[in-house]
């Protein structure tokens, strides 16, 4: 418990200490590189996914592919892909950016799709009936429903980019995970333990976006059956 | 790299095929026994949140929240504790099975019809035969289901922990980097991959033989 608070102190310590705060090194360029990274990737596999999940879900093609993607997907060794990728192509943002797209896409894209395909036939039917066309019930009916499952798997994808861009430092790139590998590599558990916090802190504020977003965008009715995950 | 490289030199493979197999088991045992622990907490922790159904929504929160620490933070906020050593990405892999099974038993629990819990009272089950006999293995699609989605993303996390040292076919991640060879990193890629596909689909050999009556209808989450 002792050895708890001293932890606790030592980041403390750590964290206000102005030279964390300041230049090519310092937090706020970490995090901004951090983001940078997370961001991008995210944008791209947020359009790649959403646009393939809504397609699929909508006219049931392809189904069993996405499915195995899916499944073949959550077995790929993340650290693995962006160290590959590292060796393969060297070292810039574009292949790393590569990876962590390669990363998020499948919840994106799998998360969008069952939301889509699990939207009532009868509640189709009856958008059909009123005199809607296929791009309005894809619009106005599919995605509001599966509006819960594909923050789902946003966020899912938000968290793993997150994540994996931490390990992408490994390799030599920036961002937070810097902070832990130079602090490894310098023995120098002050650093290590003081960037870990900070990618936690930052893990945890992406959870809160993410859950603040579904209560705004969210149709109330549909919320109960948004909780699980 | 150099431009001649190939990406997989098959010789480096055959000579060091007797290495591949000793970090392979290393591997396994550091991803699947973290599965195990999990499902030994979850069980337990998932009856009762079924049962206490208040106690479900913190307990859900909690799990979230371990769920998005990434595992790199996390196994160096554990090395003050456990040291460079297994336990470091053991305990780490164990708290993130938990996000998806204790939810996943809850699910199972709560799927078990309520008339068939009726029949087992009325046939004089006591609460505790009840959930054992009955419950749980209504409940096994649910758990399954969760299990594989543990099993394969804690087999990919593992090699994760090569950044403190212990992290099975990660080992050669790291090692093709340093030397700027991929054959290594592809090799540990491919395995680790079959790794987790053969676990998946021996779990799901197992939920056909464990749950005989279920067979056509049951799909994984």
């Amino acid at each position: 418990m002792n050895d708890f608070l001293n932890q606790i102190q030592l980041v403390g310590d750590w964290l206000t200490s102005s030279a964390q705060w300041q230049g090519d090194e310092g937090i706020p360029q970490r995090l901004l590189e951090h983001l940078t990274y997370s961001g991008l990737s995210l944008l791209f596999a947020a359009l790649i996914g959403l646009t393939f999940g809504l397609l699929v879900g909508h006219t049931g093609r392809g189904a069993f592919a996405v499915a195995s993607v899916a499944n073949l997907a959550r077995a790929i060794p993340t650290f693995g892909l962006v160290v590959l990728v590292v060796t393969l192509a060297g070292l810039s943002t574009t292949p790393v950016l590569i990876a962590l797209v390669a990363l998020a896409v499948p919840p994106i894209l799998i998360n969008t799709f069952e939301g889509v395909r699990g939207v009532d036939p009868a509640t189709r039917d009856a958008a059909r009936g009123v005199g809607m066309t296929e791009w309005e019930i894809l619009i106005r009916v599919e995605v509001p429903m599966a509006l819960p499952l594909i923050l789902l798997g946003l966020r899912v994808a938000a968290i793993q980019v997150v994540a994996t861009a931490t390990v992408a430092a490994y390799p030599g790139l920036g961002g937070l995970g810097r902070f832990i590998v130079d602090g490894l590599s310098r023995n120098d558990y002050e650093l290590v333990i003081g960037g870990s916090t900070v990618v936690v802190v930052l893990a945890l504020v992406v959870q809160a976006v993410f859950t603040a977003l579904r209560r705004v965008v969210v149709s109330p009715g549909l919320r109960a059956a948004a909780t699980k995950s | 790299m150099n431009d001649d490289e190939p990406l997989v030199r098959w010789q480096w493979i055959a000579d060091h095929a007797a290495e591949l197999a000793d970090y392979t088991g290393v591997h396994l045992r550091l991803g699947l026994l973290p599965v195990v622990f999990g499902l030994v907490i979850s069980v337990p922790l998932g009856i009762l949140c079924h049962r206490l159904r208040w106690l479900y929504p913190p307990v859900l929160t909690v799990a979230n929240i371990l769920y998005s620490i990434p595992s790199l933070a996390l196994f160096m906020i554990f090395v003050r504790y456990t040291g460079l050593t297994e336990q470091t990405v053991m305990i780490p892999l164990t708290l993130y099975t938990l996000s998806v099974l204790v939810p996943n038993v809850v699910d199972g629990l709560a799927s078990v019809p309520e008339p068939v819990r009726l029949a087992a009272t009325a046939m004089g089950f006591g609460t505790v035969r009840r959930v054992v006999q009955v419950e749980l293995p209504i409940a096994v699609p649910v758990v399954i289901a969760g299990v594989r989605v543990a099993a394969v993303s804690s087999i990919s996390l593992v090699a994760v922990g090569q950044l403190i040292g212990q992290g099975g076919l990660g080992y050669y991640i790291t090692r093709g980097l340093q030397l700027d060879f991929p054959t290594p990193i592809v090799t540990a890629m491919v395995l680790i991959m079959l790794l987790a596909l053969t676990t998946d689909a021996l779990l799901v050999l197992a939920q056909r033989l464990l749950t005989p009556w279920s067979r056509s209808k049951v799909t994984a989450a």
